[in-house]
């Protein structure tokens, strides 16, 4: 039975609640699917997915379990008869067309059909027994029948072709999405402050002034309460970061809403930040680092995505960067310290499990910017941390293990 | 029963082509009364269809336009403080609060006479709980004027359109509840449709020649924002107006502004053009 197809979908990790199933199966019972697979195929997509990402796996699940019928479609036809001859629609009908529900199996209606076709001369609508559009008759298209065939027009093309397309590859994500999840621990990462318009009645205010204006009302307005957090992303990118991309961009997507801090700006770096860091994922549009910081507030919150792991010479020489041409004269790690001190916050966000920090580069990108892993925790801590400040993380001692690095 | 009436009731509008599978969709969001949520770029006439799917049911159209400020409340109704203080001090009878209360658009669909189709658009402007808010009252398709105790009830529940540009994630629940459809960008045959609808006098040959530059124009990589609808329809009738031959036309796009809108994008054009 159909159930199974739900579970098809579940399986497909298209999240169809039971809310859902119960809506499409009032709208079957109401005939909304057209008695057709494709008619199906539109409605349960309709009713069933609500994101564009997942069209395709509704698709996949779709021709996985249709792919059977897609031979024979009667038997899914069948099927809908049943339904059709649920109790509830009969009382509705006359007894004449209760008859006829009785006679017509697939072969009858086939056989009705082109004995009438034989007969019919000419163009018919409306009415119950020629080939036409809105009409009852059982053969048509855009009529009202319930067990009748659908004869061209209307859809176009079959629910199987449309499906087997897959036309909605490219919209994938196949990512169970928590940006909805980050969204709510950023939502902590704010700081309240009345800025702008005054557009906002201030209850106290008015009472006070009122009073002190014996009685003559006064009314005060005040500007709303505005995020004023000011934040600079920076992320890490490609190579050994590759893994990681999928959460990365769940965070920015997170972080880039529209109206959710006072001043946003985000950037992408390789590997290490060195002199400069780029508009663009292609590294294509550089921005030096020099200028970036020359042009941010102290105030701004600086949080950093990446894996912080490389070859120690990459982080700690000068020219460590692995591009020849955009040899470095300040080592990685000095650019990193540079940025820790500019802002007053700082926080280091790593998609890396902690397990595998110590003993490698991560532990000293820590010492010069607070650390925390890139996980619903961490990142609530690191939230903490960038709004009312406090204890910075302890991680490893590099100086154990990097000469120079004690100090820091 | 009665529902199954409406089914099939939209079929397009004169000046609205539909995809056979958005008319569907609205068929049946309206059929099983629930909200229908469309989603797609911006153009490909997200806001038009509620427009038109009033004027095929034959119902009053109610709009309710989101901005990143409105709150659930307004668009139930706004109780006005000021207008009551303000009246209290030439000693105006204040004591009726019901003269203060206005209905926001939710609150004028609910309380309207007869059925209306009432849109929503943009609901990912606002902040990510607005339509959490929402669900209840979309719901039960009722609600309480607190101040009043007044309680507005729909006589028939309201064929609601929503829509949304995909800038926020919507929340579960409230996708749960919604009919869910999204538009694809129109295929050469549709839009060459919905070009004719506009422009019933243009000849074949013009716009062919039009739609190979537009697809063409979309195609280019790495493009800005690119053209929609009703641009092309714009831009056909700038090009009617001033009399330009597209055949005649030798490289680059006449009126390319009223395609692109920004700086950066008709820069790249004009670089590949060259090219």
């Amino acid at each position: 039975m159909l159930i199974d197809f739900l579970y098809e979908l579940r399986a497909k990790k298209v999240p169809v609640s039971t809310h859902e199933w119960l809506a499409l199966m009032e709208a079957m019972a109401l005939g909304l699917h057209e008695s057709s697979l494709d008619g199906f195929y539109h409605l349960c997509r309709t009713i069933c997915v609500k994101d564009i990402a997942l069209y395709d796996a509704y698709d996949e699940a779709f021709l996985a379990y249709f792919k059977d019928v897609h031979v024979s479609s009667l038997e899914l036809t069948k099927q809908l008869q049943e339904w059709m001859l649920d109790p509830k629609m009969l009382e509705q009908l006359t007894a004449e067309q209760r008859e006829m529900l009785k006679d017509l199996d697939l072969e009858g209606l086939r056989k009705k059909f082109e004995e009438r076709l034989k007969q019919q001369k000419e163009r018919h609508d409306g009415g119950n027994r020629w080939i036409g559009t809105g009409g009852t008759s059982p053969f048509g298209t855009n009529g009202r029948n319930p067990t009748g065939m659908r004869v061209g027009g209307g859809g176009g093309r079959s629910a199987m072709a449309v499906a087997g397309e897959r036309l909605f590859k490219e919209y994938r994500k196949d990512i169970v999405l928590d940006v909805r999840q980050i969204d709510v621990a950023l939502r902590n990462l704010r700081r309240l402050g009345r800025e702008g318009a005054v557009e906002e009645l201030d209850m106290d205010e008015t009472i006070e002034q009122t009073g002190r204006n014996a009685g003559e009302l006064e009314v005060v307005f005040r500007p709303p309460r505005r995020n004023r957090v000011k934040v600079l992303l920076l992320m890490d990118v490609g190579g050994s970061m590759d893994p990681h991309a999928e959460l990365v961009s769940r965070m920015f997507t997170a972080a880039s809403r529209s109206g959710r801090f006072a001043k946003f700006r985000s950037y992408y770096f390789h590997n290490c930040v060195y002199n400069s860091v780029y508009e663009d994922a292609a590294f294509r549009k550089p921005v030096q680092v020099a200028d970036l910081l020359a042009t941010s507030d102290r105030d701004e919150k600086l949080v950093v995505l990446g894996d912080a792991l490389m070859h120690p010479a990459e982080l700690l020489d000068p020219g460590g960067s692995m591009y020849l041409y955009s040899q470095n004269r300040a080592s990685g790690i000095e650019w990193l310290r540079r940025l820790g001190h500019h802002f007053r916050s700082s926080a280091w966000l790593n998609p890396e499990p902690e397990r595998f920090w110590s003993g490698t580069t991560i532990e000293v990108i820590a010492s010069a910017i607070p650390m925390w892993p890139l996980t619903l925790d961490g990142l609530n801590h690191a939230v903490k941390y960038l709004v009312r400040g406090g204890e910075k993380p302890r991680v490893g001692d590099p100086s154990k293990w990097v000469k120079g690095i004690s100090g820091y | 029963m009665e529902v199954v009436e409406y089914f099939d009731q939209f079929k397009g509008t004169e000046t609205y082509i539909a995809s056979e599978e958005l008319k569907h969709a609205v068929n049946v969001a309206v059929a099983l009364g629930r909200p229908l949520l469309l989603r797609g770029e911006p153009g490909t006439g997200k806001t038009l269809l509620a427009e038109n799917l009033a004027r095929a049911l034959e119902m009053p159209l109610v709009r309710w336009h989101v901005k990143s400020t409105t709150k659930a409340r307004d668009g139930l109704y706004i109780y006005d403080t000021v207008a009551r203080l303000y009246d209290s001090r030439f000693g105006g009878d204040v004591n009726d609060i019901a003269k203060y209360i206005k209905l926001g658009p939710l609150g004028e669909a609910l309380s309207a006479p007869s059925r209306v189709v009432l849109l929503i658009d943009e609901i990912d402007k606002a902040d990510i709980e607005f339509p959490n808010d929402l669900l209840h009252e979309l719901d039960a398709m009722r609600f309480k004027i607190d101040e009043t105790g007044r309680e507005v009830v729909a006589k028939e529940r309201p064929v609601v359109v929503i829509t949304s540009n995909n800038e926020k994630e919507l929340p579960d629940a409230f996708l749960r509840r919604c009919v869910f459809h999204y538009i694809q960008f129109p295929d050469r045959e549709l839009m060459a449709e919905i070009v004719k609808v506009h422009h019933p006098d243009i000849t074949d040959r013009v716009l062919d020649n039009a739609l190979e530059m537009f697809f063409s124009l979309r195609s280019t990589p790495k493009l800005r924002k690119k053209p929609s609808t009703s641009e092309l329809i714009d831009w056909i009738l700038a090009l009617k107006k001033a009399g330009i031959d597209l055949a005649k036309v030798g490289h680059g796009i006449p009126f390319l502004g009223t395609l692109l809108k920004t700086e950066a994008d008709v820069e790249l054009v004009q670089k590949r053009a060259k090219a």
